[in-house]
């Protein structure tokens, strides 16, 4: 690990004008995933600004009858809200689904948003990665792809979005609330967040450099039976083949989302008017122009039978 | 059995060997100080310490080569680390320090304060080894930095019990046969005492049924919960049975 000076932050606007002037500076809130990255030298923040001190872990009720749930929240504190396992139960499936208690018990919900791909070749530090060093070549086009993306794939970046919480939280058309260097605030469609990889693979989000996440927010819970199924090469404690988070009306209608397909949580609004039709109606249409690799073109297979055994689950009523 | 029957043992056993090849017969003649140890009051950390030593030393130059290969910049290999400050409680006792940045929670428990029950496996979080209890909540100390536990109260495998006063978990384990080469047992430990806590406060899991009910103590749930200590002994079932044994008596 690479030497850097250590900072606390006590105030929002602090922490991000400290970030914004300070040369290769980080946050650091669980550092649960950067401090694995630091160890390997893939990240290698000269300087990082401590912001746990931030007062920013209450989930609290908005105006519009949703939740605003502070960047510092824990994943384990998310997940066992009462009102988020009540009204928002796909948001605490999805977080239980992922990593083990240790890691949600110090993982928080900023940083869970900007965990980073766990594919192999970003990993090695000993192969090309236009994520890792921009311009240098993807290893993984042509290599060993089984747990890379499907769809929205480039010719830079076949890699994946690894994580289930924002899975959820872009089915719930979740929000998040940013403040910048300049103290400007903004507020983000989760939608918008996670980006494409295009030809900068390396730019993973909508974030700015400095910007600090302060909350996500939820909007008025929509009902439905909330359900998060994860597909994985063992029964816990693994990263996602595929997940399908879905919100499901007794109508039929509902949302759909997917996780472990993309290099973001991956939703087609236009699709979900498929869902009375069933499960390959709305998949079609979900990855339709998908380019899988032949190693990974199970996924889209998957991807159908995970959500018609969801739509048949919502049937009978179990979350 | 008893020091002299194993070394008896022992002697019998190298004396009765078929004629090795040379690579082979200077391994035995390695190994054979080591039934001695018994009385040199040497513990298998010094033995390992001594190992590692002896190993480094042999491999410095190819090391060496390695890393300069590896450092993209000699800018980047001159920054002087940086040292701060820290005070934080481990086991009841306040413990002031002065440390790297870089060092994480395990290091500073096992390097810097010698408590080397905390064991560290992978270092990335991945295997549950180095798990301790924070301020109440049981984390990987190998992906958190010292620095970012000012004030920490932190609870280790050497806080839980001592060997004449075990934790009930403890006592179970070994009552359970829970571990075979032990190493991961720390964390397991320090792991279930946690688990039970969690599922006491109503903390939901990946298999609870329902989640506005109140989380089960059922196998289903420990294993689940437990899914972030990997054994690679295998004696997963035995720590069940340990777990669930402590779980029933508290109930």
């Amino acid at each position: 690990m690479r030497a850097f000076t250590y900072q606390k932050a006590t105030v929002p606007a602090d922490a991000a004008a400290l970030v914004g002037r300070t040369q290769q500076a980080k946050f650091i809130a669980g550092g649960t995933n950067l401090l694995d990255l630091m160890k390997l030298e893939i990240e290698t923040p000269a300087a990082l600004v401590d912001v746990n001190h931030l007062a920013l872990k209450k989930i609290e009720a908005t105006p519009e009858g949703g939740l605003r749930i502070g960047a510092l929240v824990t994943n384990t504190d998310l997940a066992s809200d009462a009102r988020v396992r009540k009204d928002y139960g796909v948001l605490s499936r999805a977080i239980l689904a992922g990593a083990s208690a240790q890691l949600r018990n110090k993982a928080t919900t900023a940083g869970n948003l900007l965990q980073r791909t766990r594919c192999s070749y970003f990993y090695d530090t000993n192969m090309p990665c236009n994520k890792r060093v921009p311009g240098s070549g993807c290893s993984a086009i042509g290599g060993y792809t089984r747990q890379l993306a499907v769809i929205g794939v480039s010719d830079s970046c076949i890699a994946t979005y690894p994580g289930d919480m924002a899975v959820a939280m872009r089915l719930l058309d979740a929000s998040v609330e940013t403040v910048a260097p300049n103290g400007a605030k903004r507020v983000i469609p989760i939608a918008d967040f996670h980006r494409l990889p295009g030809n900068t693979p390396h730019i993973e989000t909508a974030l700015m450099p400095g910007e600090l996440i302060t909350a996500v927010t939820l909007p008025k819970p929509i009902g439905g039976v909330h359900i998060y199924h994860k597909v994985r090469d063992r029964s816990s404690y693994a990263f996602a083949l595929i997940s399908v988070a879905a919100v499901i009306q007794k109508d039929g209608t509902g949302r759909v989302a997917v996780g472990g397909v993309a290099h973001k949580p991956w939703r087609v609004e236009a699709a979900e008017a498929n869902m009375p039709q069933g499960a390959k109606a709305v998949a079609d249409q979900l990855l339709a122009g998908a380019k899988p690799t032949e190693e990974n073109a199970f996924k889209v297979t998957l991807v159908q039978r995970t959500l018609a055994a969801v739509i048949s689950q919502a049937k009978k009523g179990q979350a | 059995m008893l020091d002299s029957d194993f070394r008896t043992t022992n002697a019998i056993f190298t004396v009765s060997l078929p004629p090795t090849p040379n690579k082979e017969r200077n391994l035995m003649n390695d190994m054979n100080p080591l039934s001695q140890l018994g009385d040199m009051k040497l513990t298998r950390r010094d033995v390992l310490i001594a190992g590692a030593v002896s190993t480094a030393a042999a491999s410095v130059p190819g090391l060496a080569a390695a890393q300069t290969a590896a450092l993209p910049t000699p800018q980047a290999a001159a920054q002087p680390p940086v040292m701060a400050k820290l005070s934080l409680k481990v086991n009841g006792k306040t413990e002031s320090l002065d440390v790297d940045t870089r060092t994480t929670l395990l290091d500073v428990l096992r390097e810097n304060l010698h408590m080397t029950g905390t064991k560290k496996g992978c270092d990335h979080g991945q295997c549950g080894a180095c798990t301790v209890i924070v301020d109440g909540r049981r984390i990987n100390s190998c992906l958190s930095l010292a620095v970012m536990h000012e004030g920490s109260s932190v609870t280790t495998i050497e806080g839980l019990g001592t060997p004449d006063k075990l934790h009930p978990m403890q006592a179970a384990f070994v009552k359970h046969d829970g571990f075979q080469c032990g190493y991961c047992t720390p964390g397991q430990i320090c792991s279930a005492v946690a688990v039970l806590e969690e599922i006491k406060q109503g903390i939901p899991s990946h298999v609870t049924g329902s989640l506005t009910e109140k989380p089960l103590l059922s196998a289903a749930e420990l294993r689940e919960r437990m899914s972030g200590n990997i054994c690679r002994c295998g004696a997963y079932s035995n720590i069940i049975d340990a777990i669930s044994e402590v779980a029933g008596s508290k109930a």
